[in-house]
């Protein structure tokens, strides 16, 4: 994929495990397992909502305003919100420094990942305003895109904004032949393809699909079928999340 | 920042009242079926001037692409292969909807789509576009024009860019003191390309797919998916594009039905394109062995380089490295 330059590492082992061949990457995981995932809401004191997610070296902070005036005022529409959506990576974020001026690939990342929030957002109990979300990537190790639209829909709920479901996001990746689950850096510079999906996991609706690389036909029905199952339990590790900011909050009004 | 489009098409939303209703009896508003693509029309070097090129009419859909060269020092993880750049412009004639300017996230996220879907199967064979490994490689412009937007882009600009790329010649690569100057009046071979790739676009239209979209299906349809088939049926790419969602199983015949219908636009290369091929292959097959029964390669000033600095021309034409090394490969 990105082609990365120097030799290739060990991406795959095949160990037995149980009198099974099982294919074990370079970090341990096995094939359909996530990195470590950790989730924070309510992060920023100024945003409306705001939420910190990790899938392992990947960190992303995302943080919505509003619904609020739009500014200018004429790119207000009359029966509806406009989400405005920004896809950032820190200039320290990757390896070699990435200017901050948006780049082409950041410009078609807000794209999709506006597009997939519209579908969830209710913009229609808000019209004339304007909805911010902006995610700024503070490191990149894989599968960026998909942990700034779990952050994303997290922020949206924080700020209290009427969804029809959240939206969690995974990339699958596929390395030295193996499907392989939430995909890192290393794995994705050799990888022969690599996948990211966001599912509204309550609708069972795909909001954002992605394929960059090359798979055969059955080979895109198994890695949908692995992304659903991610983000299913991300899914859960979003709720959970969510629920320990509130029930923190009731708690302490009830100490009061 | 990516910002919900202000454009509220009214006249396709009335229609849609309507499309829906044929779409259940499984037609469509313009009579074609729900799977059917329009007419394709690929007309390859339609611009001479350029190393490649090719119009393509897709129903009332037109894009024009063009391929140009040049020889530039390679990407440092990659010494070893030339470099494709894909470039996109929605120009204003095109549609009411377009306007001036550099191009906007539509045209960006086309651009990109385009590129990866022939970059991931490497279609273009990179590895053979190189003069000197870290050094010189040749550079290919893919820029895709999009002249009249009847919907469907993707899949009319796909068709153009590989159209364009199956089209296109390399020209003669003449060593100089610091490194190469392109010799655009003559050329050496066809552009080196390992696999055809087509995008087939569905759009989904009150919960039916719908291939090939028109401009006004676009605008009422929920969201459209992109897939990039290659000539050997895999997936070389995948898009959801445009707002709306689709459901779990709406995506996996998405993709059967795309992998299927591409077919028709491979056929279409076949035929309209791949006997232009051969044709202009077979005349550089010609003219060099004519130039090696002549002896001596001769150095011409090439036509129409008007805005060319004048160079010195140090040494003689380096075709023998390049034309030997693509006999191997032959």
């Amino acid at each position: 994929m990105g082609g990365g330059a120097g030799e290739k590492p060990v991406l795959i082992r095949w160990e037995e495990r149980d009198g099974q061949k099982v294919a074990v990457r370079h970090d341990g995981r096995l094939a359909a397992q996530l990195r470590p995932i950790r989730m924070e809401v309510g992060v920023l004191s100024n945003a409306d909502g705001s939420a910190l997610v990790e899938y392992g070296g990947t960190r992303v902070l995302a943080a919505v305003y509003g619904p609020r005036e739009a500014h200018p005022r004429h790119m207000a529409l009359p029966d509806r919100a406009v989400i405005r959506c920004r896809y950032h990576m820190a200039p320290f974020s990757t390896a070699e420094r990435k200017t901050p001026a948006p780049t082409r690939r950041e410009v078609e990342l807000s794209k999709v990942i506006r597009e997939a929030l519209e579908a969830v957002v209710l913009t229609e109990l808000f019209p004339r305003t304007a909805i911010d979300v902006y995610m700024e990537v503070l490191q990149s190790d894989g599968g960026t895109r998909t942990a700034a639209i779990t952050a994303a829909s997290l922020a949206l709920a924080d700020a209290g904004i009427a969804m029809r479901d959240l939206v969690a996001g995974v990339a699958v990746g596929k390395v030295d032949g193996v499907l392989v689950l939430d995909i890192d850096e290393i794995e994705d510079n050799y990888a022969e393809a690599d996948m990211p999906v966001a599912m509204a996991p309550n609708l069972g609706r795909v909001l954002l699909l992605q394929l960059n690389g090359v798979l055969a036909h059955d080979e895109f029905v198994q890695a949908m079928e692995l992304a659903r199952k991610g983000i299913q339990t991300i899914y859960k590790l979003q709720k959970e999340a969510l629920r320990r900011k509130y029930v923190e909050v009731v708690q302490e009004g009830d100490e009061q | 920042m990516s910002i919900t489009p202000p454009f509220q098409p009214v006249v396709p939303k009335l229609k849609r009242y309507t499309m829906e209703t044929l779409l259940s009896r499984g037609v469509r508003l313009d009579g074609r079926k729900l799977d059917e693509v329009r007419k394709i029309e690929i007309v390859p070097s339609y611009i001479e001037r350029a190393e490649g090129s090719a119009l393509v009419r897709l129903g009332q859909t037109v894009v024009l692409a063009g391929v140009k060269t040049d020889i530039v020092a390679p990407f440092p993880d990659t010494p070893n292969e030339g470099v494709l750049v894909v470039h996109a412009e929605f120009v204003p004639l095109a549609s009411p909807t377009f306007e001036p300017g550099p191009p906007d996230e539509n045209a960006i996220e086309l651009a990109r789509v385009i590129d990866r879907s022939l970059r991931e199967i490497k279609a273009v064979a990179l590895d053979q576009l190189v003069l000197e490994p870290g050094k010189h490689v040749w550079r290919l412009f893919v820029d895709i024009y999009v002249l009249n937007h009847d919907g469907n882009l993707f899949d009319a600009s796909m068709l153009a860019a590989m159209a364009s790329l199956l089209s296109a010649r390399l020209p003669v690569a003449v060593k100089t003191e610091d490194g190469y100057r392109v010799d655009r009046g003559r050329f050496t071979r066809v552009v080196p390309v390992n696999r055809r790739v087509v995008t087939v676009t569905l759009a989904k239209i009150a919960g039916k797919l719908v291939v090939d979209p028109t401009y006004e299906e676009e605008q009422v349809a929920d969201t459209r998916m992109v897939v990039a088939v290659s000539d050997d049926g895999r997936i070389a790419g995948i898009q959801k594009t445009g707002m709306g969602d689709l459901e779990y199983r709406e995506v996996l015949s998405a993709v059967a039905i795309a992998v299927n219908k591409a077919s028709i636009y491979h056929k279409a290369l076949e035929d309209m394109v791949l006997p232009y091929r051969a044709k202009i292959e077979e005349e550089l097959r010609t003219e060099k062995t004519e130039e090696a029964v002549g002896g001596v390669v001769e150095l011409q000033p090439a036509p129409h380089r008007e805005h060319e600095e004048p160079v010195e021309i140090a040494e003689v034409v380096d075709e023998e490295g390049q034309s030997g090394e693509e006999g191997s490969r032959e």
